[in-house]
């Protein structure tokens, strides 16, 4: 589903992904782990071209990610086409990033109506079933200031299904959440992963990555260390520094 | 409230056997501010100084002011003062949007034609660069539409083309882009990055990102620096009476002159300034309102 080979990229002088070959089935949970600052959101946002990369390719579904294959040189996309591949994964992010002027359901019915050029009148009643799915049925005409973060990150994730993706990517969805609403959103997340949605995520919620994961890659230095099932990777890492990290998080 | 007789505890040395209230129960007493009050009546005096001077002192000409207050010279002259407060916003706010989207854009050359733009209006006096418009024909006397450095196909003559109307609207309008420029893009970097990026990342179509979801929060801060912007415009135009246009000071100025009633005169334009400031801030009031969505303060 999610082919990713040889990916790098730099900021300025800082290398921060330095070689990642990742490879996600459909249907399955990727879960990455490791430091912070050690490439991970990095890597995440390269699979929606929200970065660009400097070298590698990224294929989803078998479509290279950004940019087109000409001979041996790689064209990048104008940027319609590169919308319209970011219209089948969707995103979901650690600030959450609801549009603040629109009602928590215009910001779902938003993308299906301008990206996919679907009907408001036709998508309104599936962008409620989303948000009733996620359990803020009742917050639909509430603007995001008035919705404590652990439902505004719930309205996000209905709004990131909105586009029936085939992909869904989470950038550390809990992170920016009190602890006590950390759980709601894991919930929903679980629930989707049962379902069989393609999913990766990054996070630092150990717990949920043994529930949820059926891979789990840990990250460090802009390199993978170590990639497996939870049982393998976080509770018997062959790793140096997994285990370092796990005892830390733990 | 509730009162206890308290008892001590040790019962030797307590307080005295009268009902005292439990220090929960205790009446807050806000503290007092005699000088607000001393403040207060001063400004009071003074204010009644005031309005007894405007309705007794003969000097205010009251009779005079209401002679010319609403007739036709003075309306005519308001009608051309209204409208140059109107091409001149319009103008000013669309070469505004676009310096702002070239101050935006990924081009250095645009961002620095854009920067300079911006650099010299600010700097050009008002005044100074009205009287350059208005000599613009001692500068170039006709102007062509063509191919640059190549063929002409029209020929204009300069003052046909400007005439003191238009070379006042074109110095206000260029005036006015620089400052509107710097709000709108002002505007538009306050709005928080993630909002672009979470539209990008749902493959919102560009122009769709900026109308639906960027401009509409923009528009909390530009729209009171932008009416203010407005409102110091209209007020600005009584500038171009130096260039002889008959807006609203001009034409006071021209009474005056005949009458020698300067200050009944002045009142003249100074309330219909207020009235139509006051008209611009109820609709700046109304318009906030609707970009108010969505936001707690």
């Amino acid at each position: 589903m999610i082919d990713v080979k040889g990916v790098h990229k730099s900021f300025g002088d800082l290398e921060v992904l330095k070689g990642i070959d990742l490879e996600v089935e459909a249907g399955a949970v990727t879960v990455i782990l490791g430091p912070s600052g050690s490439g991970k959101s990095t890597l995440l946002r390269s699979i929606n071209h929200l970065e660009k990369v400097d070298r590698g390719l990224i294929r989803i579904d078998g479509e290279l990610i950004g940019y087109r294959r000409r001979g041996d040189k790689l064209h990048e996309l104008r940027e319609r086409d590169i919308l319209r591949q970011r219209s089948q994964v969707g995103f979901v992010f650690q600030n959450f990033n609801l549009f603040g002027h629109l009602t928590a359901l215009e910001n779902v019915v938003e993308a299906p109506v301008s990206a996919q050029r679907r009907k408001r009148s036709e998508v309104e009643p599936f962008a409620r079933e989303l948000l009733e799915r996620v359990g803020v049925g009742e917050k639909a005409d509430a603007y995001p200031r008035q919705l404590s973060g652990g439902q505004q990150q719930r309205v996000a994730i209905a709004r990131a299904l909105a586009l029936k993706p085939k992909v869904l990517l989470f950038d550390e969805p809990t992170s920016a959440l009190d602890p006590e609403l950390v759980g709601e959103v894991l919930d929903v997340i679980k629930e989707l992963a049962r379902d069989g949605s393609t999913m990766v995520v990054v996070t630092h919620e150990i717990g949920f990555a043994r529930e949820i994961a059926d891979t789990v890659v840990f990250i460090d230095d802009g390199r993978i260390v170590e990639s497996g099932p939870p049982k393998e990777v976080l509770d018997n890492p062959v790793h140096e520094r997994t285990r370092a990290f796990i005892s830390k998080v733990l | 409230m509730s009162t206890t007789s308290v008892t001590s505890a040790s019962g030797t040395t307590g307080p005295p056997a009268t009902a005292v209230p439990l220090e929960a129960d205790l009446t807050v007493v806000a503290r007092r501010h005699p000088w607000r009050w001393v403040g207060v009546g001063v400004v009071l005096v003074l204010l009644a100084m005031f309005v007894h001077g405007l309705a007794t002192n003969p000097g205010w000409d009251w009779p005079t002011f209401f002679q010319f207050f609403a007739t036709r010279t003075v309306f005519s002259a308001l009608w051309v003062t209204v409208q140059l407060t109107v091409y001149g916003t319009v103008l000013g706010f669309v070469l505004g949007a676009v310096l702002a989207s070239m101050r935006l854009s990924g081009s250095p050359f645009l961002q620095v034609v854009a920067w300079g733009y911006i650099w010299a209006f600010r700097s050009i006096p008002l005044i100074v660069q009205l009287l350059f418009w208005f000599n613009i024909a001692y500068l170039y006397q006709e102007l062509s539409l063509g191919i640059p450095f190549g063929p002409e196909f029209v020929h204009f003559s300069t003052n046909n083309l400007f005439g003191p109307l238009g070379a006042a609207v074109l110095g206000l309008a260029l005036h006015q882009a620089a400052y509107a420029a710097e709000i709108i893009r002002g505007g538009i970097i306050s709005v928080d990055a993630g909002q672009t990026e979470a539209a990008a990342a749902l493959g919102i179509p560009k122009r769709r990102q900026f109308f639906r979801i960027v401009l509409p929060q923009a528009m909390r801060s530009i729209l009171p620096n932008g009416a203010n912007e407005v409102i110091s415009l209209f007020k600005g135009t009584s500038i171009v009476s130096v260039m002889a246009i008959p807006e609203l000071f001009y034409q006071v100025q021209v009474i005056y002159g005949r009458n020698s009633r300067v200050v009944p005169l002045l009142m003249v334009a100074t309330v219909w300034y207020i009235v139509l400031t006051t008209l611009l801030s109820i609709v700046q009031y109304y318009v906030e309102r609707r970009f108010a969505r969505g936001t707690t303060r």
